[in-house]
């Protein structure tokens, strides 16, 4: 869901790959391998948004007074923001899904 | 970019339409991005707990759809300071 990684075929440069990947030097295969590599970047970007917006936010609440190291209580209350950061998301991603698929009506695919 | 791929017509424009669909869901995805850091902000209180209370999950989901209400309104009421001025 996050995109962290690409979910599809494995872009293959060589025309010995496997028979469901076709290569690039058919036309069927450079157009998978465009569109792979966009949707690869989109989930990049998407990830590297997230990670900035996570670390921010629970710097910003765990680390009240930067010390020498990183103590176990900082850790731990960065993981859990964390992981709660990513809840969020989750809840968020929903609500706003549901809410512009209830605006257009069913039959829109784009706004 | 066309051109070095040499795809003919019909595959150059379902390339055209997937990145119409692509840059549309990075549109959400930017949104669903802004969102979250904006809600975050406002309903989350303690962060040490690790988990979303289910009020917190709750005031998220109010948070994005009261924002999305707020912006509508305020377009329709430009709109009518616009009528109410007369064709600006």
């Amino acid at each position: 869901m996050f995109g962290f990684g690409s979910s599809s075929s494995s872009s293959s440069a060589s025309s010995s790959s496997s028979s469901s990947t076709p290569g690039l030097d058919t036309m069927e295969g450079r157009k998978q391998a465009v569109m792979q590599h966009i949707r690869n970047e989109t989930a990049l970007s998407n990830a590297q948004e997230l990670m900035n917006a996570s670390t921010e936010r629970c710097f910003k609440s765990c680390v009240v007074n930067p010390g020498a190291s990183l103590s176990s209580t900082e850790q731990t209350c960065l993981s859990g923001c964390f992981d709660k950061y990513l809840e969020a998301f989750t809840v968020v991603s929903r609500a706003y899904g549901s809410r512009v698929r209830s605006e257009l009506g069913p039959n829109e695919t784009s706004f | 970019m066309s051109d070095s791929l040499q795809l003919d017509a019909a595959t150059q424009n379902e390339l055209q339409k997937f990145i119409a669909q692509e840059t549309a869901q990075r549109k959400v995805n930017e949104s669903v991005q802004k969102f979250t850091s904006l809600c975050w902000d406002k309903c989350i209180t303690n962060v040490t707990s690790g988990r979303l209370a289910p009020a917190e999950a709750n005031c998220l989901s109010n948070c994005v759809g009261r924002f999305l209400d707020a912006s509508l309104q305020l377009v329709r009421d430009v709109e009518n300071k616009r009528s109410q001025i007369g064709g600006l």
